[in-house]
């Protein structure tokens, strides 16, 4: 079992080390990066390249722990109870199972992805150290235990909005996507766009980056934005002329909506290019 | 094995443990590293490192530790005919295989052997165990394996890049030294909630509904709202002067405050307090919210926390017109009795530590005047005055 990428997804040659070790050794490997450098997508591409199946737990501010492992549905035993049900006298009838769970009970060996860890509250992952760990679980209800009977490849991904505890992050695989140089996500733009004319994607590309070195900015454009960016200029059928730098000194790029997701940003930018232009004139 | 690594990690203030030691043996043993150093570079780096800020340390440790062991590439190289090492086959060997080849001893011994190998060489070649060429055992050429070897003239790199990655030093503006501590402090501050169930009924209430039911002899579905923690806080930073020694605790304190309480409300004074207080420190001339306003505006119920050294003139405390930035018609003390009057639960976090203070005169008279409620900007004193507001 080894990952090399993807035809849809360029992954570095270190993060391939990082998910190939987590793999062997059975580790949970947590990514970070800025958002939108691909991080969900990883778990998603790792699950197509080697043909497992992906379970994925998206953590929301309100999840619990246990949510993953599993829920004693009392209340529909209550109801059962009530109508007489034969289905009451049997607790397990009322445990619903979590993803977790689901991850260590299935045949093949599956990837687990945990979303956006850092949005549960500040004790989730303390909370999930032993089941990680062991991959195993006892559930009170029934007094069984469930074990993974393939351990599954867990990627974790965080956006530093907390900090995680030690003991957690110890147990853990770490990588951390960086921003892609220019080489690679030409890379990653060939891979989405496939044939894209060689000037119109220098230009996008430049114009991009342009953009990014802009201080200030509130939100970097990122590789997710500058891929919806291209998508937009394709479908106007943009000329690459009109990404031409000297242009951009006293314009704003075409369709630069999808680049910029925050008012001030746009402000920011059309400030500067009326000084720009102002400069000239 | 790399024990100088992990300790050098460790003096660089890197936080690796053991467990992330064994871990990266462990990968190391069931050979996940290949034999290039890049790849050990990489593995190395995600088994020791668990936050991007450290990221930086850990290459220049790299850079250090590794520097002799890639100068063994660069001492061959360009002596070797580039037909003889051109790409054909990479050859994987099995485990027993590898267990096999021994290694042939140190540098010196390594580079005498190559010298008299390039002398014996006629032809280009390929396999085999003691020729220079591709896919070989021996220690010397390169797509091959030898637990000693050297790479030479892999021209072709499998691997994109010429400068050596750690040098490049990528993760530098991602090193700040600053060490985030606010995990422990946000662990503290948790002391101070005060739960209650308002706003809409989402939740089902087990015992309520139980007891309904019994009751009614139907099923009798009871729900309540959800937990919050309601708790209400003011706090009023000092800032400037004296407290710049002290602004990369305060900012981390601060940035821990303003997750963990819904409920907030800060302000920023210089000193001592008088009869305006600001929200933004640019604008603190033009943009002054009077103190009587917060008085106020915000119920009793809020509890109330000061930040700030207290370091200052005795002046500055107990005169009118004593302040240093301006003309203040009523004397700091009266405003801070004024506050402490509207609001009982108050504390006082003083950033100097708690040793120095019985040596500044006016810590002590804040203190007084907080009614001995100040307590030291570490994990312990969070944790007294989370005690103290919640009493």
């Amino acid at each position: 079992m080894k990952f090399a990428g993807t035809e849809d997804y360029v992954a570095t040659e270190d993060l391939m080390v990082a998910v190939n070790a987590a793999i062997t050794l059975e580790r949970p490997l947590l990514v970070k990066g800025e958002p939108g450098t691909g991080k969900t997508v990883l778990a998603i591409e790792i699950a197509k390249a080697l043909n497992a199946p992906l379970m994925a737990w998206h953590v929301k501010s309100t999840t619990k722990a246990q949510q993953g492992l599993y829920e004693y549905d009392a209340v529909s035993r209550l109801r059962d109870s009530q109508l007489g049900d034969e289905r009451v006298h049997n607790i397990s009838n009322y445990i619903n199972k979590g993803k977790m769970w689901e991850a260590f009970e299935s045949d093949q060996r599956p990837v687990l992805l945990i979303d956006e860890i850092d949005k549960a509250d500040i004790e989730f992952p303390n909370d999930l150290l032993l089941e990680l760990d062991r991959m195993e679980f006892h559930v009170y209800e029934t007094g069984e235990t469930i074990r993974a009977d393939n351990r599954p490849i867990v990627i974790i991904t965080s956006n530093n909005e907390k900090e995680l505890p030690d003991a957690f992050l110890r147990r853990c695989f770490f990588h951390y996507i960086s921003f892609p140089d220019a080489d690679t996500m030409a890379d990653i733009v060939e891979v989405h766009f496939p044939g894209l004319k060689k000037n119109l994607l220098r230009e996008a590309l430049s114009a991009f980056y342009q953009v990014r070195d802009v201080q200030g900015l509130k939100k970097k454009p990122s590789t997710s934005e500058l891929l919806d960016w291209i998508k937009l200029l394709l479908a106007e059928d943009i000329p690459p002329e009109a990404l031409r730098s000297e242009n951009k000194k006293d314009l704003i790029p075409p369709m630069y909506g999808a680049l910029l997701k925050n008012e001030q940003d746009v402000h920011l930018f059309e400030r500067l290019a009326f000084l720009n232009r102002s400069q000239k004139g | 094995m790399f024990i100088n690594f992990f300790t050098e990690l460790r003096s660089a203030s890197v936080p690796v443990s053991l467990r992330e030691y064994l871990t990266l043996l462990e990968a190391v043993e069931k050979n996940l590293a290949g034999y290039s150093m890049e790849d050990f570079y990489y593995l190395s780096r995600a088994c020791m490192v668990k936050d991007e800020r450290n990221l930086d340390k850990f290459d220049r440790v790299f850079g250090s530790v590794f520097k002799g062991v890639e100068k063994l590439t660069e001492a061959f190289g360009a002596d070797i005919p580039e037909e003889w090492l051109r790409k054909l086959a990479e050859k994987h060997l099995s485990r027993e295989e590898m267990e096999k080849i021994k290694s042939l001893g140190g540098f010196e011994e390594l580079m005498k052997t190559l010298a008299e190998r390039l002398a014996e060489q006629e032809k280009r070649h390929q396999g085999g165990s003691k020729w220079i060429g591709t896919a070989g055992t021996s220690p010397f050429g390169a797509y091959g394996y030898n637990p000693e070897g050297i790479r030479i003239g892999q021209d072709k790199s499998r691997h994109r890049r010429a400068v050596k990655v750690w040098d490049k030093r990528e993760f530098r503006n991602l090193d700040d030294t600053v060490e985030l501590g606010t995990r422990n402090i946000k662990i503290a501050l948790r002391r101070l909630r005060k739960f209650a169930r308002e706003g809409a009924e989402t939740e089902l209430d087990l015992a309520d509904t139980i007891k309904a039911t019994a009751k009614q002899g139907w099923l009798d579905v009871k729900m309540v709202p959800e937990r919050h923690n309601t708790i209400k806080v003011l706090i009023f930073f000092d800032i400037g002067g004296s407290m710049d020694d002290h602004v990369r605790v305060c900012e981390e304190l601060f940035s821990a405050v303003k997750s963990e309480f819904k409920h907030l409300e800060f302000f920023y004074f210089h000193n001592c307090l008088y009869e305006g207080v600001w929200k933004d420190n640019r604008r603190r001339r033009d943009v002054v919210m009077p103190t009587y306003d917060v008085i106020n505006t915000y119920p009793r119920d809020y509890k109330l926390i000061f930040v700030g050294d207290a370091s200052m003139s005795p002046y500055e405390i107990v005169y009118p017109g004593g302040a240093v930035e301006h003309w203040n018609e009523e004397a700091g003390v009266t405003w801070m009795q004024r506050l402490l009057a509207q609001y009982e639960h108050a504390v006082w976090i003083n950033p100097v530590p708690q040793h120095w203070w019985p040596h500044t005169q006016s810590i002590d008279m804040i203190r007084q005047i907080m009614s001995d409620r100040m307590f030291g900007l570490t994990i312990d004193g969070l944790d007294g005055a989370m005690r103290e507001l919640n009493k």
